[in-house]
């Protein structure tokens, strides 16, 4: 069935230089987190002001950024910004449109998050004679952050999935471009990308794993 | 006031690509649900500690790049020497895909529908299949339905990423249509208003569908 | 003193306050009891200004509840409320629970709030519960709580809506007994409940609503043994 020789060796030698791209890996869905969090936040802030145009933007980039293919967004800062005479290098590209993705799912997470705190909370802590601010930053916003935890870390990793999105503008220094570049040279497609699937899957699992411990550890009540 | 190189046939183009789009979302949905059910009956059917290795094996396909899985699919078909075309290809690797989600998806619906109800059912005196397919199906669609829509747009967005084995999807053709007019904000928001045209709607009937059909607490 | 003027609400095309009129003094334990959409609960949430009235005017010591210069913040500080479905916060120990309001809302240091909070959940019997999350005790337990953290802000005036109702029969006791201990130490209260045992033991006055209306009011034994109002009569008798 086979008539072809496998040859590892190769792959395995080639570890320690894909290793340095799932480190880079790492770096962008990092950086992609925390802007996108920024933005998710504000955001959340837009929708609930009650002003219109705030609302009307924050909704149409949560939208956007949720109906269209996360490929496309990272398109559209690599090329679509060239009509404005802006011409992002791969990495930042890349980094801006999961940045982008990440902030509208993320916003659509607290949503979510914030529906699930039943008002009566709210009630009970201004019958306490709380204000407002005071009701939602010590009652609301904790049991908030609680529930959008663990989707936020799925976010994550769906982060580092998405570096790999890299190569098709020219990302070279990830874990998905490096991998690339090693099979344009040797041809052994099967075996480095086996390996790159080895890394990634590793990640995403001390990921997912980490992300419940730290749950456990933080929300255990 | 607004001038384009944009032609009627550039649209066509883009169309042909759009239809490629729905070809492979298309097949892949329907393998990948149809795997899915039987993977998520199996599952249930099995419990947690036999259906180990199934719930490995498509926790790899969760946890992979779709990028990596498509490449590696090809190179494992080119060693096989199977001969597929892209195109197969793309659909068999999206249909394993799809079937890795579906299967949590059937399992969570299956899962919903209560135990008392089951027993009722075989208490009756109904087959195991009987119940399945008069009891537990509807229920469990019901239940699964609007996180199925949400599986199948999610898929569809992904499946941008075939262009990568060569495949003249949409986003590739729209790509092809930029490097040629040197439009790339329009060409590019064209193709973006394809997709958002196409998920926005059906993503609202599921949410509707998820709000109208939830338990009332 | 708390003063209800003339008091109307409406949801929508529904009224369900039409025109109550009571006084309730320092040191009164008034219960209110009748059916349910009599509109009960809903005058405990317009005494302290979670709900907005129609017309009317709803007093307190002095300070218009309804009026616009008036800070709720502070006047809520006054009024105590317990809800039936007590609202714990379930992100915070028992302890911190009642502790929060008095930090935050008063402004007391640490350790002044876990003085107070130790001393009110002592004295409704969860003294031994501090350190524990409010999803590991019983509904009785949970309510008490609420009941600890209200006191914790030392109210003039207690007002409690149902806290009986959501409890399995067994728990309703050991609430039932905290409220006894309160009206005997003189908070003033305003219970709404469906415990008539307990509002025919406890009350100075019972006030009877049917349908959005103030039908009597009178001491405990006069509204339960000589009912002057027809549908209080059919009221009891139907509850007995």
């Amino acid at each position: 069935m086979f008539n072809y020789t496998f040859h590892w060796n190769q792959a395995f030698k080639a570890l320690p230089h894909m290793l340095d791209g799932a480190l880079v890996t790492l770096q962008i869905a990092l950086m992609s987190m925390i802007v996108g969090l920024a933005c998710a936040i504000g955001l959340t802030l837009f929708r609930l002001s009650g002003n219109r145009i705030l609302n009307g933007f924050a909704t149409a980039w949560v939208e956007i950024a949720r109906n269209t293919p996360a490929l496309f967004q990272i398109y559209m800062a690599h090329f679509g910004l060239g009509n404005f005479g802006i011409h992002l290098t791969p990495f930042t590209a890349l980094l801006v449109g999961i940045a982008f993705n990440n902030a509208g799912y993320l916003a659509e997470n607290f949503r979510g998050a914030l529906k699930a705190i039943p008002d009566t909370q709210t009630r009970a802590g201004r019958s306490l004679g709380m204000s407002s601010m005071q009701a939602f930053r010590l009652i609301v916003l904790p049991q908030m952050l609680r529930v959008a935890f663990l989707p936020a870390t799925n976010q994550m990793v769906w982060a580092v999935l998405m570096t790999s999105l890299g190569v098709t503008v020219g990302m070279n220094t990830d874990l998905a471009g490096v991998t690339q570049e090693l099979n344009a040279r040797s041809f052994r497609t099967f075996e480095f990308f086996a390996l790159a699937a080895v890394i990634y899957y590793v990640i995403a699992k001390v990921l997912t794993l980490a992300a419940r411990a730290l749950a456990w550890r933080m929300f255990r009540y | 006031m607004f001038s384009t190189a944009l032609t009627w046939s550039d649209l066509a183009f883009l169309a042909q690509g759009a239809g490629m789009t729905l070809a492979v979302t298309v097949v892949s949905v329907v393998a990948g649900t149809i795997l899915g059910i039987l993977f998520g009956m199996i599952r249930v059917e099995l419990g947690a500690y036999w259906s180990a290795p199934l719930t490995f094996a498509l926790d790899v396909f969760r946890s992979v790049p779709l990028l990596i899985q498509l490449v590696l699919g090809n190179a494992l078909q080119s060693i096989m020497r199977l001969g597929w075309p892209p195109f197969t290809t793309s659909c068999v690797v999206l249909s394993l895909y799809t079937a890795a989600y579906c299967t949590e998806i059937v399992r969570g619906g299956i899962s919903a529908v209560p135990p008392t109800t089951r027993r009722a059912a075989r208490s009756l005196g109904m087959t195991w299949w009987q119940d399945m397919r008069y009891i537990v199906a509807p229920l469990a669609t019901r239940v699964s339905l609007p996180s199925w829509i949400g599986l199948t747009l999610g898929v569809m967005k992904d499946s941008a990423l075939v262009l990568w084995l060569g495949l003249i999807e949409l986003l590739r053709a729209s790509q092809i249509l930029v490097t040629r007019l040197q439009e790339p904000l329009f060409i590019l928001m064209i193709c973006g208003a394809v997709y958002f045209i196409i998920s926005f709607p059906i993503a609202r009937i599921g949410g509707y569908l998820e709000k109208r059909w939830s338990p009332n607490d | 003193m708390i003063e209800i003027e003339n008091v109307r609400k409406s949801f929508g095309p529904l009224e369900v306050l039409k025109g109550i009129n009571l006084t309730v003094p320092k040191g009164e334990v008034l219960t209110i009891i009748g059916g349910s959409g009599s509109g009960k609960s809903t005058l405990l949430t317009c005494i302290n200004g979670l709900e907005a009235i129609d017309s009317g005017r709803i007093v307190v010591d002095g300070t218009d509840v309804h009026a616009k210069a008036t800070d709720l913040n502070k006047l809520r500080r006054k009024l105590g409320i317990v809800f039936q479905q007590w609202n714990a916060f379930p992100h915070l120990t028992v302890l911190e629970n009642v502790m929060l309001a008095p930090r935050k809302v008063i402004g007391l240091s640490k350790a002044e709030a876990e003085a107070i909070a130790v001393k009110q959940l002592t004295h409704v019997g969860l003294g031994e519960k501090l350190k524990v999350y409010p999803n590991r005790m019983s509904g009785g337990q949970q309510q008490r709580m609420a009941i600890a953290r209200a006191l914790a802000m030392s109210p003039e005036y207690m007002l409690f809506d149902e806290v009986t109702s959501a409890l399995d029969p067994q728990l309703v006791g050991e609430v039932l007994d905290t409220l006894r201990m309160l009206a005997s130490e003189g908070m003033t209260m305003i219970c709404v409940t469906h415990e008539m045992k307990f509002a025919r033991e406890v009350s100075d006055r019972v006030a009877f609503f049917h349908k959005g209306v103030m039908a009597e009011i009178a001491p405990p034994e006069e509204l339960f043994g000589a009912p002057k109002d027809p549908e209080l009569q059919a009221f009891l008798a139907a509850t007995h």
